[in-house]
């Protein structure tokens, strides 16, 4: 049986995926920092799916463990290891973060050095079987900055750079690279937070991963409006973007 | 400890009616249960599962209401026993997707599938089988109770009996369920072997199903409310067993599939008054002559307990306005009167019910509110309009006087007095919540409505008086 490895399995949309890859069939490995929480996902998991699940402790932001964490999840799934996903990350206080340095290392070492660490780990291993698939989380907050979370949209605007290249780099070895950029997701990170609109629910948003992974589609935006959305903020010339209120 | 964020909201019930503004928590997991509740930031909670009781039961106007979404974990399960550990809102539709395959079925289900674990307990919900089976609580091995207090107390038959059988029908006032244990029931098929029998009165309703009920594990019967004189309560059976593998016929490829309906959607609110007793009439004239008795018909278990799931929004069918269900209990002795004048009354006041249902009841649980007792239990749809509400306490009277009582889980209407008296067994119930919960942690609109918690509505002792007068 295929297994995948899931990084940051506990946040609520991975929670989602992991169920969609489950539904298909898939063993899966959690990789989170909450014990309880891991193995109440993984019980879920198990009981409603029948599937096997194993269960790592990592916080990244603990950079030492990431090489000894990965090396165990890997060496434990061995060659049924499908790919991997990435869905760790970190919102933050954007107006905290303007004066706390604290808080805009904290929203930049999450979404951005932590994954460079883990990605760089799981990409020798998947270069090295010429096979696989890996597939992070990044944002349509990356896509262009604005005064409303530009710390955020900097770290996964670094990391959506970062999957580019790593995609050009592992294409000729057979592995995929997915760069998901999904818009407001329904889960803990959005709840009961002002301005959000258009929320996606976890469960679309996990068959659209799902999806994207088994067609492999480099940047894949989700819900798929996201990617017209986009285009148009994008191409908003600067001089007049810098006026907005966004 | 980090604040558990809430959405402000206007919150309804299934009957669309009321409609009220309440601070809603939706909790990813279980540990932040008692950080919401300890938290101070509302003046009570009360949880809401999928939001299928018909009125005021999961609302809280002005306060806090805990959303069970997300807290829908499986934790374990034992195919042996068939028992099933779950998170209190796991729903039954997830446990039948997934169990069904595996040759598992509810115990006992209620009309829809859309409804939580923890809803079902609160509600004790009783299903087409109550007269052999009785309510969920039944089936309940034990469940896990965070009290106001901040207690997780584990009750059972055995074990903190009195807060079981408070909180078997208790509307979320005990405490807050986290989890639970459910026995399900083997069952070697997806289908249900029905004999559909058509009765041409009330009378002969109820003569077929003292008759025969005991053959049967599931039986309800569909009846007209707007057929009047001799054919009043006219009515079809549908009476059924579960299928073994052997009566299924050859083309049954997986005898525990179930035939993949798909479902449709009302897709916009209809007008208020759509559904009145010219269309329901016309509808019931037509679905009434066109039943033919058949016996031993194959129906999978979807069709045969959840008509209505398939049409999602079937809500909407009544418009803005919204509807009541309204559904009454009714002792073996004094129901049959009481059902007859019911329906006179009903079909007196030219109200047309669309969904008019009774069955037999089987003896009644310990559960100190627990709806069902031994008897009948009529079900109807009435909607929204003028004069509703004194025309439902008139029929509240009615019940009343033949010793019934109301299903709190539809209800939106009743008054403290007659809730009082149609639950015998409140003063017990408000001792163990003062107990429990002695600031008032827990609440809803509908226990404010009902005085359900002393020291709210009513006072006890003058709703005794009123049920001696």
């Amino acid at each position: 049986m295929s297994s995948v490895l899931i990084l940051g399995a506990t946040s609520g949309m991975a929670r989602a995926v992991a169920a969609e890859f489950a539904a298909h069939g898939y063993d899966l490995v959690l990789v989170g920092r909450n014990r309880q929480e891991l193995d109440a996902l993984a019980a879920d998991l198990a009981v409603r799916y029948q599937v096997r699940t194993d269960v790592h402790l990592l916080d990244v932001l603990n950079f030492d463990d990431h090489e000894r964490v990965l090396g165990a999840c890997l060496t434990a799934a061995g060659d049924a290891l499908a790919g991997a996903l990435l869905f760790f990350g970190y919102l933050g206080d954007q107006a905290l973060a303007e004066r706390d340095f604290g808080e805009a290392r904290r929203i930049i070492d999450t979404n951005f050095t932590a994954c460079v660490s883990v990605l760089n780990i799981l990409a020798g291993h998947f270069q090295a079987r010429r096979s696989g698939f890996i597939c992070a989380v990044s944002s349509v907050a990356g896509d262009r900055g604005r005064q409303s979370n530009y710390i955020y949209g900097a770290a996964k605007g670094g990391l959506s750079i970062y999957l580019q290249g790593l995609r050009n780099r592992l294409h000729r070895s057979n592995v995929r690279v997915i760069t998901v950029k999904p818009g407001f997701v329904d889960t803990p990170m959005t709840y009961g937070r002002q301005g959000m609109f258009l929320v996606a629910s976890p469960k679309a948003v996990a068959r659209g991963i799902y999806r994207a992974v088994e067609k492999g589609t480099d940047v894949a935006y989700l819900p798929w409006f996201w990617r017209p959305i986009m285009f148009v903020i994008r191409s908003v010339p600067e001089p007049v973007f810098k006026r907005l209120r966004l | 400890m980090t604040v558990e964020p809430f959405v402000t909201q206007d919150l309804a019930g299934w009957g669309r009616f009321p409609v009220e503004r309440c601070h809603l928590f939706r909790p990813e997991r279980r540990d932040a249960v008692p950080a919401i509740l300890a938290s101070g930031g509302q003046p009570s909670y009360v949880a809401r599962g999928l939001g299928r009781s018909y009125g005021d039961a999961a609302l809280n106007a002005g306060a806090g209401v805990i959303g069970y979404e997300r807290l829908n974990r499986f934790i374990a399960f034992d195919p042996e026993s068939g028992v099933l550990e779950c998170e209190a809102g796991a729903s039954l539709a997830e446990i039948i997707q997934h169990f069904l395959p595996r040759g598992y079925f509810l115990p006992v289900t209620p009309g829809t599938k859309f409804v939580t674990v923890g809803g079902a307990i609160a509600a004790d919900v009783h299903g087409k089988n109550h007269h052999r089976d009785g309510t969920i609580a039944r089936f309940v091995q034990e469940f896990t109770l965070l009290t106001p207090g901040g207690e997780v107390l584990t009750c059972s038959p055995d074990r903190n009996e009195d807060v079981f059988w408070a909180t078997a029908g208790g509307m979320g006032l005990t405490g807050v369920i986290l989890t639970a244990k459910v026995r399900l029931r083997p069952v070697e098929t997806a289908y249900v072997l029905v004999d559909y029998q058509k009765a041409r009165n009330l009378e002969e309703a109820l003569g077929l199903f003292a008759e025969s009920d005991e053959q049967y594990q599931y039986s309800v019967a569909w009846i007209d409310c707007l057929a009047r004189g001799a054919a009043m309560g006219r009515a079809v059976l549908m009476r059924g067993n579960h299928a073994p593998a052997a009566a299924l016929p050859r083309g049954v490829r997986d005898p525990l599939a179930l035939p993949g309906k798909g479902w449709r959607a009302v897709p916009v609110e209809l007008p208020s008054g759509l559904l009145n007793r010219f269309t329901v009439g016309a509808f019931n004239a037509v679905y009434y002559g066109r039943h033919r008795d058949v016996r031993g018909e194959v129906v999978d278990l979807e069709t045969f307990f959840y008509p209505l799931d398939s049409v999602h929004h079937w809500n909407r069918m009544y418009g803005r306005r919204g509807f009541v269900q309204y559904q009454v209990a009714l002792p073996p002795a004094a129901g049959p009167r009481g059902l007859a004048e019911l329906l006179r009354r009903l079909a007196g006041s030219r109200r047309a019910s669309f969904l008019a249902v009774l069955k037999r009841f089987g003896p009644a649980n310990p559960g100190l509110l627990s709806f069902p007792m031994e008897g009948y239990t009529l079900a109807l749809d009435l909607p929204v309009g003028p004069g509703l509400v004194p025309f439902l306490h008139e029929l509240d009277r009615v019940v009343l006087e033949h010793g019934g009582r109301v299903y709190l889980a539809k209800d939106a209407v009743l008054t403290p007095e007659t809730f009082a008296a149609m639950y015998p067994n409140l003063e017990r119930f408000r001792e163990i919540k003062r107990r429990l919960d002695p600031q008032g942690l827990l609440s809803s609109s509908m226990a404010r409505r009902l005085g359900m918690v002393a020291g709210e509505g009513v006072p006890s002792g003058a709703a005794g008086a009123r049920r001696e007068a």
